[in-house]
């Protein structure tokens, strides 16, 4: 991100730390530790908490953030951001309406919203890197514009009707408690972890992120690689549309609407670098797990979703704040 | 560099009287001058947004959190004015520019003390200071007949053939104008945004710039707040919701660089001029008010690819193939 390239040097230490004392203080580490803490406290304030179906009930407020979480968080590794992923479902969902007033099935139906995600996902792309845009702006206009298209086709009326197969994306179980969502999550899951952690792909991810010309300059295409990092979200967040569709079971063209920050909290909770370079997939995972345990004990103890909000805010400043500053702390000592 | 930003400005309102021309073909009642007085008063907070977000721009951060802000602003002045009817207009307006600069404050320094990027910052404050609106008023609404008459009025009277809003307007144009051009602080902005390593050499604190930039932002939306919830006669949690969109737009399309430190005064009173003569139109010509979030987006999209060839700095380019690379 352009905008925001304060002056700064990298420490790099002498001696690399021993991988158990490095994982012993990692952020994921810590991260865990919340997340297994928020679980008690939440077990112990509503006696409502431990059961099964509840708890698979509490995955649906995570799942579908999740997925576009994935994709963003390489996103941010590389250095760029998608703040139109709310606006994509928005418009992918409306897609999906239309088509099914068409008279089509579901399968058709769930291609159209995947591949309009898809579509947005590379316009956003070609913006950023033919036009060497700066991705915040390009994406703050594209949100505004998705949303503002669904609005034109919507109005103030919504679709429904969907066909009763299609329901099972969002509200399906693939055995047990486990919901179709939550099988999504976790495949993706493994392929992103998998994708980012074990490719040369991930590899490039991280080298655009720390240094986009010295990437070209080891063979890079630099260009190319954010544009598939765009697209991947887009299809994610058209991905996430079909399910949230489903589980609504209705489209309006207000659908989602401030999602995108719950996702850049998401994948910044999860120790990603907000400037590019660092981050992990199973730091996001948990940072999903932390955020839907929270969400779902407050809604237990009857707290309304805008002071949620609220928390959320605060844990998206705060999980940046407090590294910084207790390093300012320590550097003055 | 001069001559180019003196074309685009002259560009915006070409495209503005053009603009106002296709409208009068289809509707001639449009281009009268009480009715571009009533369409610039209606732009007015946009203008006052605009200007502070330029200022913030100008040094290479972004503030998303000002309709929050103008909201809040606006919810506790509405609460004030219903617990204590007879407090006077000018103490609301110095209490509502303390909370839109303290609101301000809190992402400055944020962003001077702590470095966290202002995209971050300003998201998160977004939502909190939304969700401290429904925390002091409930969730419910302060309506017209709950405020007093002079409350409501202030923003309304009318001086000289305009309502105070336009001369609020106005006044904010005339001071930031002043203070852009002549003045260190002004220039200091300029320096920060164009380039901090050598504003660093010459003296200035670069974060504190920036923070500086945060509290005329958030000042200016505390002066919104006001002003907004005065003129409308009603306050609730999602007054404004999404208008800072708006206001980035409005900054974009005036030429003000999204990569910091060019921009005018002048560039960004156009800008909001364009968007707030597209939103008064819509009806005029018989298009659905649901088409302006979309036309904002392609307004934001076509101005940003426009300024990027503006500002296109070819000199720095060392390999012929890195320009596509990048």
């Amino acid at each position: 991100m352009t905008m925001v390239d304060h002056i700064k040097t990298r420490v790099i230490p002498d001696r690399l730390t021993t991988p158990t004392e490095r994982i012993l203080k990692s952020w994921e580490a810590l991260l865990l530790l919340v997340a297994v803490g928020i679980f008690i406290l939440n077990s112990f304030a509503s006696p409502y908490f431990l059961n099964a179906w509840n708890l698979s009930d509490a995955t649906f407020n995570f799942t579908e953030k999740a997925m576009i979480a994935f994709a963003m968080a390489l996103l941010i590794i590389a250095g760029e951001i998608d703040l139109s992923v709310a606006s994509i479902i928005a418009l992918a969902s409306t897609v999906m309406g239309l088509v099914m007033q068409a008279g089509f099935g579901t399968p058709v139906i769930v291609l159209a919203g995947l591949v309009t995600g898809l579509l947005c996902g590379v316009f956003n792309g070609v913006l950023v890197t033919r036009f060497n845009l700066p991705s915040i702006v390009v994406t703050i206009g594209t949100m505004s514009l998705f949303r503002g298209i669904s609005y034109i086709v919507l109005g103030d009326g919504a679709f429904r009707g969907y066909p009763s197969e299609f329901a099972w994306f969002g509200q399906g179980y693939a055995f047990w408690v486990i919901s179709v969502e939550m099988v999504i999550f976790a495949l993706l899951a493994v392929i992103y972890g998998v994708v980012l952690h074990k490719t040369n792909f991930g590899r490039a991810v991280y080298a655009v992120g720390n240094n986009a010309t010295a990437a070209m300059f080891s063979g890079i295409r630099v260009g190319r690689v954010k544009l598939t990092l765009f697209m991947l979200t887009g299809l994610m967040s058209g991905l996430a549309a079909v399910c949230l569709t489903s589980r609504l079971g209705s489209t309006r063209p207000s659908i989602a609407s401030g999602m995108e920050l719950e996702v850049v909290t998401m994948v910044v909770l999860g120790g990603v670098n907000i400037l590019g370079g660092s981050g992990t997939i199973p730091g996001v995972v948990i940072a999903a797990f932390v955020m839907g345990l929270v969400t779902f004990g407050l809604g237990l103890l009857n707290v309304p979703g805008i002071v949620m909000s609220i928390f959320i805010g605060a844990l998206l400043i705060g999980v940046i704040a407090l590294p910084r500053l207790f390093a300012r702390l320590k550097g003055r000592k | 560099m001069n001559a180019l930003l003196k074309s685009r400005e002259s560009i915006l309102v070409g495209a503005i009287l053009a603009l106002l021309v296709l409208i009068a073909t289809r509707f001639a009642g449009f281009v009268a001058p009480a009715n571009l007085a009533a369409v610039f008063n209606d732009t007015s907070p946009l203008i006052i947004l605009a200007l502070g977000q330029m200022v913030v721009i100008l040094t290479r951060c972004i503030d998303l959190s000002v309709a929050a802000n103008l909201a809040l602003t606006g919810m506790v002045c509405a609460m004030l004015n219903v617990a204590y009817p007879d407090l006077p207009i000018i103490v609301i307006l110095m209490l509502a520019l303390a909370l839109g600069a303290i609101m301000g404050t809190v992402n400055g320094l944020l962003v001077w003390k702590l470095d966290i990027p202002p995209i971050v910052v300003t998201l998160g404050t977004m939502t909190i200071y939304r969700g401290i609106i429904f925390l002091i008023s409930d969730g419910k609404w302060v309506n017209a007949h709950e405020m007093s008459p002079a409350f409501t009025a202030f923003p309304r009277a009318a001086l000289l053939g305009l309502p105070v809003l336009s001369w609020v307007a106005i006044a904010v144009i005339i001071v930031m104008a002043v203070v852009m051009a002549r003045t260190t602080l002004g220039r200091s902005f300029y320096a920060v945004g164009g380039n901090p390593h050598a504003a660093v050499y010459t003296g200035i604190n670069v974060g504190k710039a920036q923070f500086r930039a945060f509290v005329i932002s958030g000042t200016l939306a505390g002066l919104a707040g006001y002003l907004w919830v005065a003129r409308y006669a009603v306050a609730y949690v999602d007054i404004a919701g999404g208008f800072e969109l708006d206001v980035v737009a409005a900054c974009v399309i005036g030429g003000i660089s999204i990569a910091g430190g060019i921009g005018t005064v002048g560039g960004a009173v156009l800008g909001a001029l364009f968007l707030g003569v597209i939103k008064n139109a819509l009806p005029v010509v018989d298009i659905s008010p649901f088409w302006q979030l979309a036309i904002s987006g392609a307004a934001i999209i076509i101005a940003v690819v426009f300024n990027a060839r503006a500002d296109h700095s070819k000199g720095r380019v060392i390999l012929k193939s890195a320009e596509h690379a990048q």
